[in-house]
C-alpha cells in the first residue's frame, strides 16, 4: 500500500452514507441508496479492482489477494492526533486460511495467457433465472452492464467417476438415459404436485385444488420425499442436485441444517420457475460472461451513474468516534468518521464495512460502553461459529465430459467417501465465458466445513475424481502405459487453488454496519436478502430501487431482452 | 402459443384498432381498384404490400400478387437476377406477413407457390423454418411448409428423422413431431431404407414413446404415436385369407329344394335355386376377387365361370367378403353322389387390397359337397320358435373345423418380434394401473396378443381384457359406448377362440332340418365381431343384447333365420347389411325402438331418399307412395328380403298401418307378429 500514487484530496468530504469493500452485497446497497435520490454515497475500496471477495482476477492477481489477506496485516501507521475526535485503529483480519497454490504447467503463467483468464474468487456461482439477484437487476437497471451465458448441464457424481444429468425438466426426464420408466414416473408426479402447489398457492381459491398440506410443509423435507414415495437415487438429486442443500438430510445428529419441506419446495420453486423464464435460456442456470465480478461491478456502475462516488486503492486506517462520550447523539452513536490512508478525515452518518475489517480487543478496551456498543459489529468472533468453506479452483486442459463447457457436478453427501459430510458443488466455465484461454476449462470447487483439513480431504477427492492425478514431470515421458483408459480420458490439471475461507454474517449496528462475505451457496440469494435486509435498517423500510419503476412501465418482453443470455 | 388467455382490451387499444381498421378499409378500397382494372405498377403492389403487412388474410390479395408477379415475369427476358429480384421481394413480404400471422393458410400458400416458380433460394428456407419452428414448436402450417421444402430440395428423410428427434427431445408435446415421425419412418421402412427393417426400428421407437408416456402420461401426444406403433406391429400389409365356407377338409350336404327331412350331422343346406354359397372372407377389404383370380376344381357341372361379388356397400368393388354361388343342380342327374371341390385363391395375381398390396400368398383349400338325390317337399310354412326344439351339439361333429381357420402366423413370416414387442409392452403397462388410457391401452396390447397367438393362452388374455374394459366403463362414462363396444368385440372373440368355447353356444334346431344355430343371447352385446368364424351359422340368436345395428351379418351367408329381439335397433336403416342374406327368411326384430326417433336425414341431399329416380318406377311405391315415403326405411330394406316370418311387435312403428304396408312390400309373408296370415 505504500506505493499508492498520491491521491487528490476528496470532495466533499461529508455523506449520508460511506461504503468500504466492493464485494457483493456491498454494491447492491451503493446502487440503492444512490438511486434512492436522497442520500450521497461515498464507496471505496483497499482493492485496485472492483469486487473484494467476489472479484474475478488473473490468476497472479488471484494469488496475491489470497495470501495477501491470509497473511496478518500490516501494522497500521501510529495512530495520529486528532484533536477533535477520538481515533479507533482498524486491522484487517484475513477471511482465507490454509491457502495453497500450485502450478503444474508453468506456461499457464505466461502473458498470453493470463490476461485470458478472469478467476472467481467465491466460485462456485451461478445465478438462477428467477432468483432475487436478478430481479434486483432489472429494477435496478444494472442488467445493461452484464451479459450471461447459460450452464449447459447440470450431473450428480459418485466415487465411480460417472456423471449422470440432473432431470431437472421434463424434457430432460424425458431424455434421462439412467433412469427407469417407473423412476421417470415417479419423478414428474413430484414435479407436477410441487407446480401444483405452488399453483394454488398463488391463487385464493381454496376448493379442488391439489397442495402439499400444512403439517407436511412444517416436517423435515427428507420425510416428505419418503413419503411421495421416490427411490433413494431420485432423493439424493432433488436434494442436492436441484434444491442445492448442502449438508446429509437423512443424518439428523451431523446435519448442519435441516430442511424443512417448506423451504425445500421453495428452493425447487425456484428452480422450476427459473427453466424458461427467458426464452433463450437452456435451464435454470446461468453465469456473467468475464466471470462473477461482473456482477458488483455492474450495481457500481448502476450506482455510479446515480452519483454515488468511487476511489478504488484507498484503504482507510481508522474510525472517527465522537470525543464527548457524555454528549453522544443517539443516532449516530458517536460515530463520525473515517480517516482514509492518505489521512484525509471524511465524515458521514452512517458507514458500511467488508466484513475483512475488525477493531483489535486491544483497542477496544480503552473505549466507554458506549463506544463499544456503537463498534460492536467489528469486533470478531470466533469464526468456527460462523462456518467455513473450502473453496478449489482447477485449470485443467479437457473437460469433465465431453462436448459439455460449461456444466455443474453435484457430489451428494457420502457419494465420494462414507465421511463426506456435505454436498460437494464443482462448477465447470469454458472460454465461452471469457474466462480462460480456448482449450481449457476452469473447476470451481466448494464444500461447507467444520475445519480446514476436512474441507480440503473433500475437494481433493472430488478433483482426483474429476481430474486425471498430475504426473510429476520427470516421469511423464517413460509412463505411456495407459492402461486405465477413462482415466486417460479425464483432463490434466495445469494449475490449481486450495483455500478455505471463513464465512461472516452481515450485521447491522446502527451506524457502522457491516457486510456479509461470501457464504456457501450456489446463488446469492442469501447474499441478496441479507443486502435487502440491511438497507430496510439503514433506511427506513424504504423499498429497494423504489425510485426505479422500470417494472411498471417496461413490459416482460423488454425484460427478456434485459437479461441479455445468448444461446 | 398455447394456454396464452386473451387479455380484454384497453379503451385505448380499442380506439387503435378502429383506426387500424378505418386505415385497413381505405388500403383494401384502392387495392380492389387496382385489382380490378389489372394494374400491376409498383406503387399499386406496394400497395397490396402494405394491405398484407396489416392483414396477411386478404386472400384476394395474395392471387393478385400472383398474377403481378406473372405480369413481371412476362416482361423481362428471363433475366436469372432479375427474376430472383422480384421472387426474393415475394418471399420478403411473405415473411413479414408471417411475423403478423403466423398461421395464415394465405401466406404460406403464397410462399409454396413462390418455391415452386423455380427460386434457387430454397436453402434458406429450411433456416427460416427452424426459427419459426423455434418459436411455435407445433404449427401445423410450418409443419406442412417443411414437407413441401424437403420434397424441394430432396433433402434425406433421415436426417428430417433426426430433426423430429430435435424436436420431441426439447417437448415431446409435440402431436406434430411425432406425426412427421411417423410419416417419414412409414416411408423410410416401406422402401426398406438401410438400418430401417421393422423388427429393428419398431421395438426402438416403442422404447422412445414410453419415456414419453411414462415420463407424462397425461400427455396424449405420445399415446397416439403409440397407437400407431401397435397398428404398425399388428397389420400386416399384405391380404391374407382369414376363412371361408365351405371351409378346408369339411363336408356338406345339400339337397334341392328347402329340406327338413334329414338327421345328418353334417351342415346341410337346400335351396330353392339349387346353388350354394362359396364364400371367402380377408383380413382386410380387396378387390380383384375374379374366376380368374380363384380358380374351382370340381366335377360339379356349370361352375365354370363363376360370378363373384363383393358383399359390401352399392358400387364397392372392394370388400372383405366375397361370394360366389356354385350350382350343384344341372340338368343331368348327378344326386346322390360324392363331389370334391378345390378352391385355388390368388394363383394368378389380380387380389389387391384397398391400400394397393398384392395378395401374394396363394391358398388352396379343399371340401366335399354331398348331393342328395331326394327332393323333399318344401315345408318351411310352420312358424319357427326360438324357445324349442333345440338339441345339444354334439361336440364331435366335424363341422368344427369351421373354426380351425387359416393360421395367420403361418402366413406371417416374421411374427417374432411382432409377439416380443407386444409381449414387453403388455409388460410394461401392467404398471400403469391408475391411469385410464394405460388400461385401454393395455386391452388393446393383450388383443393384439390374442390375435397373434397361441390358441391355449387365448382365454386369459380376453378375461383379463373384459376386467380391463368393464373397468373403463365404470371410470370414464363419457367414452362409454366406446369401451362398451369393445367389451364386445372382446367377448365375441373370447367365445369363438376355441371349439369348447364355441360349442356351448351351438344348437341343432330339429325343427329347421337340423339347422346349426348359435345362440349369443342375454351378452350385452353392442356390437358384432368375429364373423369370419361363424360363416357356417344358419340360425343365429341375437336376442336381448344391446346392439345398434346388423353390420357384420352381411358375411354369414348361410343365416336363415335372425332373432334380433330386445335390442337397440332404431331404424330399419339399422338392418341394412341384411340385405345381402339371400337365405334369410325368418326376421325377429321385435321388442326394438324402431320408429322412436326419427330418421336423421339431414345428411341425404333431398329430404327422403325415396324423391330418387330409381322411385317411381317401383310397383308399390307407385301403389302407395304416401306409406313408401312414410317408411321409405323399412321399404329399402324389406323389399330385397325374402321373408316369411317376421316380428315386428313391441316397436313404435308397428301397427296395422305399418302391417298393412309390410304385406304389400313382402309379398310372400307366411307370419307375421306370430301369427298366420291369411291370403
Amino acid at each position: 500500500m505504500s506505493d499508492l500514487p498520491p491521491y487528490p484530496p476528496l470532495d466533499p468530504t461529508t455523506y449520508d452514507l460511506i461504503i468500504v469493500g466492493t464485494g457483493v452485497p456491498s454494491p447492491i446497497l451503493a446502487a440503492a441508496a444512490s438511486s434512492s435520490g436522497s442520500s450521497s454515497v461515498l464507496h471505496l475500496d483497499p482493492n485496485p479492482f472492483y469486487g473484494s471477495h467476489s472479484a474475478s482476477l488473473s490468476l497472479p492477481d488471484l494469488t496475491s489477494f489470497l495470501h495477501s489477506n491470509s497473511l496478518s496485516p500490516p501494522s497500521p501507521p501510529p495512530p495520529s492526533d486528532t484533536p477533535d475526535f477520538l481515533s479507533v485503529d482498524l486491522a484487517t483480519r484475513s477471511l482465507y486460511s490454509s491457502v495453497e497454490i500450485a502450478t503444474f504447467d508453468s506456461s499457464i503463467l505466461d502473458e498470453r495467457h493470463s490476461r485470458k483468464f478472469n478467476v472467481d474468487l467465491c466460485g462456485p456461482r451461478v445465478l438462477f433465472c428467477a432468483d432475487e439477484s436478478i430481479n434486483l437487476m432489472l429494477r435496478s437497471g444494472s442488467n445493461n452492464y452484464v451479459e450471461f451465458k447459460s450452464v449447459d448441464a447440470s450431473f450428480v457424481g459418485d466415487s465411480s467417476g460417472e456423471l449422470r444429468s440432473v432431470p431437472d425438466s421434463r424434457a430432460a426426464i424425458f431424455k434421462d438415459k439412467s433412469l427407469g420408466l417407473m423412476e421417470k414416473k415417479q419423478l414428474m408426479k413430484f414435479f407436477k404436485l410441487v407446480q401444483a402447489h405452488l399453483a394454488a398457492s398463488s391463487t385464493e381459491r381454496d376448493e379442488g385444488v391439489v397442495k402439499i398440506a400444512e403439517e407436511d410443509m412444517e416436517s423435515p423435507f427428507v420425510e416428505f420425499l419418503a413419503k411421495m414415495p421416490l427411490p433413494p437415487k431420485i432423493k439424493s438429486i432433488i436434494l442436492y442436485g436441484i434444491a442445492m442443500v448442502d449438508y446429509d438430510q437423512d443424518n439428523v445428529e451431523a446435519c448442519g441444517d435441516l430442511l424443512k419441506t417448506k423451504e425445500g419446495i421453495a428452493r425447487l420453486a425456484l428452480y422450476i420457475t427459473s427453466i424458461g423464464r427467458f426464452s433463450n435460456a437452456l435451464g435454470a442456470l446461468i453465469y456473467p460472461i468475464y466471470g462473477q465480478g461482473e456482477l458488483p461491478q455492474a450495481f457500481c456502475r448502476r450506482a455510479a451513474v446515480k452519483g454515488c462516488i468511487y476511489v478504488l486503492r484507498m484503504p482507510i486506517t481508522a474510525l472517527l468516534l465522537d470525543k464527548a462520550s457524555e454528549s453522544v447523539v443517539v443516532e449516530t452513536g458517536g460515530y463520525k468518521g473515517v480517516r482514509l490512508a492518505t489521512g484525509q478525515e471524511i465524515f458521514s452518518q452512517k458507514l458500511i464495512l467488508d466484513p475483512c475489517i475488525t477493531v483489535g480487543s486491544e483497542s477496544m478496551s480503552t473505549l466507554t460502553d458506549q463506544q463499544k456498543e456503537t463498534l460492536r459489529v467489528l469486533v470478531p468472533k470466533s469464526i468456527s461459529s460462523e462456518g467455513k468453506i473450502a473453496r478449489g479452483i482447477c485449470i485443467i486442459r479437457g473437460s469433465v465430459k465431453a462436448d459439455i463447457s460449461n456444466a455443474l457436478v453435484v457430489y451428494p453427501p457420502k457419494s465420494l467417501f462414507p465421511e463426506q459430510l456435505a454436498a460437494i458443488r464443482v462448477l465447470q466455465l469454458g472460454s465461452g465465458l471469457a474466462v480462460c484461454p480456448a482449450d481449457m476449462h476452469v473447476l470451481y470447487f466448494s464444500t461447507v466445513c467444520e475445519n480446514d483439513d476436512q474441507g480440503k480431504a473433500a475437494l481433493l477427492s472430488a478433483m482426483s475424481t474429476l481430474i486425471k492425478p498430475q504426473v510429476p514431470e520427470n516421469l511423464q515421458s517413460d509412463s505411456a502405459v495407459e492402461n486405465d483408459t477413462a482415466e486417460a480420458a479425464k483432463p490434466v490439471v495445469l494449475w490449481r487453488a486450495l483455500y478455505v475461507q471463513a464465512m461472516v454474517k452481515g450485521e447491522f449496528g446502527g451506524s457502522i454496519s457491516s457486510a456479509a462475505s461470501p457464504d456457501g451457496n450456489l446463488n446469492y440469494n442469501e447474499m441478496v436478502e441479507s443486502a435487502v435486509k440491511l438497507y430496510e435498517q439503514l433506511m427506513g423500510s424504504e423499498e429497494l430501487f423504489k425510485e426505479e419503476t422500470s417494472l411498471d412501465n417496461t413490459t416482460e418482453e423488454e425484460n427478456d431482452g434485459g437479461v441479455e443470455i445468448e444461446a | 402459443m398455447h394456454g396464452r388467455p386473451r387479455k380484454a382490451y384497453k379503451p385505448e387499444e380499442e380506439a387503435a384498432s378502429a383506426a387500424k381498421a378505418a386505415k385497413l378499409r381505405g388500403l383494401q378500397s384502392q387495392f380492389m381498384a387496382n385489382h380490378h382494372n389489372k394494374i400491376y405498377t409498383k406503387e399499386a403492389v406496394d400497395l397490396s404490400t402494405k394491405l398484407l403487412e396489416i392483414n396477411p388474410e386478404a386472400y384476394t390479395a395474395w392471387n393478385y400478387r400472383k398474377l403481378a408477379v406473372e405480369d413481371k415475369l412476362s416482361r423481362i427476358e428471363s433475366d436469372p437476377d432479375l427474376v430472383k429480384t422480384i421472387l426474393d421481394e415475394e418471399l420478403r413480404v411473405v415473411e413479414s406477413a408471417l411475423k403478423q400471422n403466423f398461421k395464415s393458410y394465405g401466406a404460406w400458400h403464397h410462399r409454396k407457390w413462390v418455391l415452386s416458380k423455380g427460386h434457387s433460394s430454397v436453402g434458406n428456407e429450411l433456416r427460416l423454418l427452424d426459427q419459426f419452428q423455434k418459436l411455435d414448436t407445433r404449427n401445423f402450417h410450418a409443419w406442412n411448409y417443411r414437407r413441401f421444402v424437403v420434397e424441394l430440395t430432396k433433402r434425406s428423410e433421415q436426417d428430417e428423422l433426426e430433426y423430429t428427434d430435435d424436436m420431441i427431445g426439447s417437448d415431446f408435446s409435440n402431436y406434430s413431431a411425432w406425426h412427421n415421425r411417423s410419416v417419414l419412418l412409414s416411408s423410410l421402412l416401406a422402401r426398406k431404407a438401410d438400418g430401417f427393417l421393422p423388427n429393428k426400428k419398431i421395438p426402438d421407437e416403442y422404447k422412445l414413446v414410453q419415456n414419453a408416456i411414462f415420463t407424462d402420461e397425461d400427455d396424449q401426444s405420445g399415446w397416439f404415436y403409440h397407437l400407431w406403433l401397435l397398428d404398425q406391429t399388428v397389420n400386416v400389409e399384405t391380404p391374407l385369407l382369414t376363412s371361408s365356407w365351405p371351409s378346408h377338409g369339411s363336408r356338406i350336404s345339400l339337397y334341392a329344394g328347402c329340406s327338413n327331412g334329414s338327421f345328418s350331422k353334417l351342415t346341410t343346406f337346400g335351396s330353392e335355386s339349387g346353388s350354394f354359397p362359396l364364400v371367402l372372407y380377408f383380413d382386410q377389404a380387396v378387390g380383384g376377387v375374379s374366376s380368374s383370380t380363384v380358380t374351382i376344381d370340381s366335377e360339379l357341372k356349370g361352375n365354370e365361370d363363376l360370378v363373384w361379388e363383393p358383399v359390401s356397400k352399392k358400387n364397392s368393388q372392394v370388400s372383405c367378403v366375397w361370394v360366389a354361388r356354385l350350382k350343384y343342380i344341372s340338368s343331368e342327374p348327378c344326386f346322390g353322389k360324392e363331389y370334391k371341390v378345390k378352391v385355388r385363391v390368388g394363383n394368378s395375381p389380380g387380389i389387391v387390397s384397398s391400400r394397393g398390396f398384392n395378395f401374394s400368398a396363394s391358398y388352396e383349400f379343399v371340401f366335399t359337397a354331398h348331393v342328395h338325390d331326394t327332393v323333399e317337399e318344401s315345408s318351411q310354412e310352420g312358424i319357427v320358435s326360438w324357445t324349442d326344439g333345440f338339441d345339444i351339439w354334439d361336440a364331435e361333429s366335424k363341422d368344427l373345423n369351421a373354426l380351425a381357420t387359416l393360421d395367420r402366423s403361418n402366413a406371417q413370416m416374421d411374427s417374432k418380434w411382432r409377439q416380443e414387442a407386444i409381449a414387453e409392452e403388455i409388460d410394461l403397462f401392467r404398471e400403469l394401473p391408475d391411469s385410464k388410457i394405460g388400461k385401454l391401452t393395455l386391452a388393446r396390447l393383450l388383443m393384439a396378443k390374442a390375435m397373434i397367438s397361441d390358441d391355449a393362452v387365448k382365454g386369459v388374455h380376453y378375461n383379463e381384457i373384459l376386467e380391463l374394459y368393464k373397468d373403463l366403463m365404470a371410470l370414464d362414462s363419457s367414452h362409454y359406448q366406446y369401451y362398451k363396444d369393445e367389451h364386445s368385440v372382446a367377448l365375441l372373440r373370447k367365445v369363438t377362440s376355441s371349439t369348447e368355447d364355441l360349442s356351448g353356444h351351438l344348437f341343432r334346431c330339429r325343427n329347421m332340418n337340423n339347422s346349426v344355430c348359435l345362440r349369443l343371447n342375454n351378452l350385452s352385446l353392442s356390437r358384432i365381431a368375429s364373423v369370419e368364424k361363424l360363416l357356417f351359422v344358419q340360425m343365429l340368436d341375437l336376442s336381448h343384447n344391446e346392439l345398434h345395428s346388423t353390420e357384420g351379418l352381411e358375411a354369414m351367408q348361410l343365416l336363415s333365420c335372425l332373432n334380433l329381439s330386445r335390442n337397440r335397433i332404431r331404424s330399419f336403416s339399422a338392418l341394412d347389411s341384411l340385405r345381402h342374406l339371400k337365405q334369410l327368411r325368418v326376421l325377429d326384430v321385435s321388442h326394438n325402438h324402431i320408429g322412436e326417433h326419427s330418421v336423421d336425414t339431414t345428411r341425404y341431399l333431398c329430404s327422403s331418399p325415396l324423391s330418387n329416380s330409381e322411385w317411381p318406377q317401383d310397383e308399390v311405391g307407385s301403389q302407395m307412395p304416401s306409406l313408401a315415403t312414410k317408411y321409405w326405411d323399412a321399404y329399402f330394406v324389406l323389399r330385397d328380403l325374402n321373408l316369411k316370418q317376421l316380428d315386428i311387435t313391441g316397436n313404435v312403428i308397428a301397427g296395422d298401418e305399418f302391417s298393412s304396408f309390410v304385406l304389400q312390400v313382402v309379398p310372400k309373408l307366411v307370419w307375421l307378429d306370430g301369427k298366420k296370415l291369411e291370403i
